[in-house]
């Protein structure tokens, strides 16, 4: 994965005390609309994608007193450009032990970007069981969207242009949370 | 590149942990109502077994067929190989067809690289097994199966064999499965025992990495894991021992014998068993036995070595040294 971006230019958009506003905000949200958080599975998206879903896990038990499963999903095998690169190590799939059937499972990424990450999670989801619901919560939705995917949570709306990098840096990866919008493409 | 898998020689240290980690998320799948990934969807896979085989090509159909694979067995018997046609000819059949990727099992050692640096066929060469030359897949499994027990599932992750202490016992001179074993245990950084009948160590075993002894009694106790091999009668043109009673007395596992093992060391057998020749009945059923694990363990560490080599538009494996030419 691309850890080092070329930052020429990069400039943050969001910071750590902005990330855990939306994050938290996003919690709220997601409280709202399931009526609670009672049957709520959250699955993050390797490798950041986890690490958000685990603080919105913590954020969802404080608002609403009760452990909320999470777990991760890797998309790696259910990818649609496979055969475009070499093989990849593939990422960590973790299911919580009830399972996700007839639970509401909320996908959680960092970037929202084509849709092409979200659709694999989908199969990838079809191949684990069958939720009531399927929602997804992302910290940035950058835009340039190639399917017809859309979040239901979002932290903060991007827009930018192709040749624009979105890097997304988070503690327990980075060392630091932050959001960097660039001017060149990434490595 | 490497792109095909001809001797564990030829893996890295980190080519052989990624296919380890890659398993242990494989291993994964088959917990799942759908056991099913759909990685290599439209990818043909040909199984050409020119030597009778159950669990190698059972374990190598059912990992391709978890990735959504079109597989094609093929058996010698039954088939034109049995009418006098060529390795050659049946490779450029095969290419005729379509082939993505063939897996090949052969009486003959070095089939598989005559195939892979033939330029007869242009799919990447995944070795079953080639007489008494390489077992690679097996080898992978049976590193899967102590990094697991010995290591842990998840504490493993990332990590090798570094001072684990390994030994393999019985028929080293006819065993593809120990000359596996050792290239890629030392490459894991295990230390590695091979203990036999003098008439049963290949010449130049001194060139190994590994030490051999002829006393199992004084190997057991310090040993993390006992490989027991079977005594491959079907490649023998000799006598190599006495009796079997003779052999099982000084080299086959027992319960006496298991007993002189560490608490944690567990007992492994790449199959088919003896029963009563290189393993007892007790030792063979009792819980130290990893045998049926690593039959399990055989399908995940298949579908991490077909993903890796088929499932991007290069091989995400290299090898430790260019031994195979690419044409």
């Amino acid at each position: 994965m691309d850890t080092q971006a070329h930052t020429d230019e990069a400039r943050p958009v969001l910071e750590a005390p902005d990330i855990a506003r939306v994050l938290t905000r996003i919690a709220h949200e997601i409280v709202e609309r399931a009526k609670g958080a009672d049957d709520v599975v959250l699955l993050g998206i390797p490798t950041r994608g986890v690490f958000l879903a685990r603080r919105l896990a913590e954020k969802l038990a404080s608002i609403t007193g009760t452990e909320v499963p999470v777990g991760s999903l890797d998309i790696t095998m259910y990818r649609d450009d496979l055969r475009l690169k070499p093989a990849r190590a593939i990422g960590r799939t973790d299911i919580p032990a009830d399972g996700v059937d007839g639970r509401l499972v909320v996908l959680v990424d960092d970037v929202l970007f084509s849709g092409r990450t979200i659709r694999a999670a989908l199969d990838a989801l079809g191949d684990i069981g069958r939720p009531r619901a399927v929602q997804l919560a992302v910290l940035v939705d950058r835009g340039h969207r190639e399917l017809p995917i859309r979040a239901d949570y979002v932290g903060k709306n991007l827009p930018t242009s192709l040749r624009e990098t979105v890097k997304v840096q988070l503690a327990e990866e980075d060392g630091r949370d932050t959001v960097l919008l660039g001017g060149k493409s990434a490595s | 590149m490497m792109r095909h898998l001809i001797s564990a020689a030829d893996l890295t240290r980190d080519d052989a942990v990624l296919i380890l980690d890659t398993a242990e998320e494989m291993a994964r799948v088959a917990d799942r109502p759908i056991k099913k990934l759909p990685t290599l969807r439209g990818r043909t896979i040909c199984n050409l077994f020119f030597e009778d085989s159950t669990r190698t090509r059972i374990s190598f159909e059912a990992a391709e067929k978890r990735l959504s694979a079109d597989v094609i067995n093929f058996a010698a018997k039954g088939s034109s190989v049995s009418k006098g046609e060529s390795l050659k000819d049946t490779a450029q059949t095969l290419e005729a067809m379509g082939v993505d990727a063939v897996v090949i099992r052969h009486s003959a050692s070095g089939a598989p690289f005559r195939l892979a640096t033939s330029g007869w066929i242009d799919a990447p060469v995944i070795n079953a097994g080639d007489g008494t030359h390489q077992h690679p897949t097996q080898a992978l499994l049976d590193a899967f199966t102590m990094r697991r027990r010995l290591v842990g599932r998840d504490a493993g992750l990332g990590r090798d064999l570094a001072g684990k202490r390994i030994t393999l016992v019985g028929d080293v001179l006819h065993s593809r499965v120990a000359r596996s074993n050792v290239d890629l245990l030392h490459t894991l950084g295990a230390e590695v025992t091979l203990v036999a009948p003098p008439t049963l160590v290949p010449v130049g075993v001194e060139s190994w990495p590994c030490e051999v002894s002829y006393d199992l009694d004084s190997v057991l106790p310090k040993s993390d894991a006992v490989m027991m091999l079977r005594v491959q009668r079907e490649r023998m043109n000799a006598a190599f021992f006495p009796t079997e009673r003779e052999y099982s007395r000084r080299y086959g596992l027992d319960g006496d014998r298991m007993a002189k093992m560490p608490e944690h060391a567990i007992v492994m057998h790449p199959g088919p068993m003896v029963r009563g020749m290189e393993i007892t009945a007790e030792v063979a059923d009792s819980d130290r036995c990893t045998v049926v694990e690593q039959v399990a363990n055989g399908v995940s560490v298949r579908m991490a070595v077909l993903y890796l080599l088929l499932g991007g538009s290069e091989p995400a494996v290299t090898p430790a040294t260019t031994r195979i030419e690419e044409k």
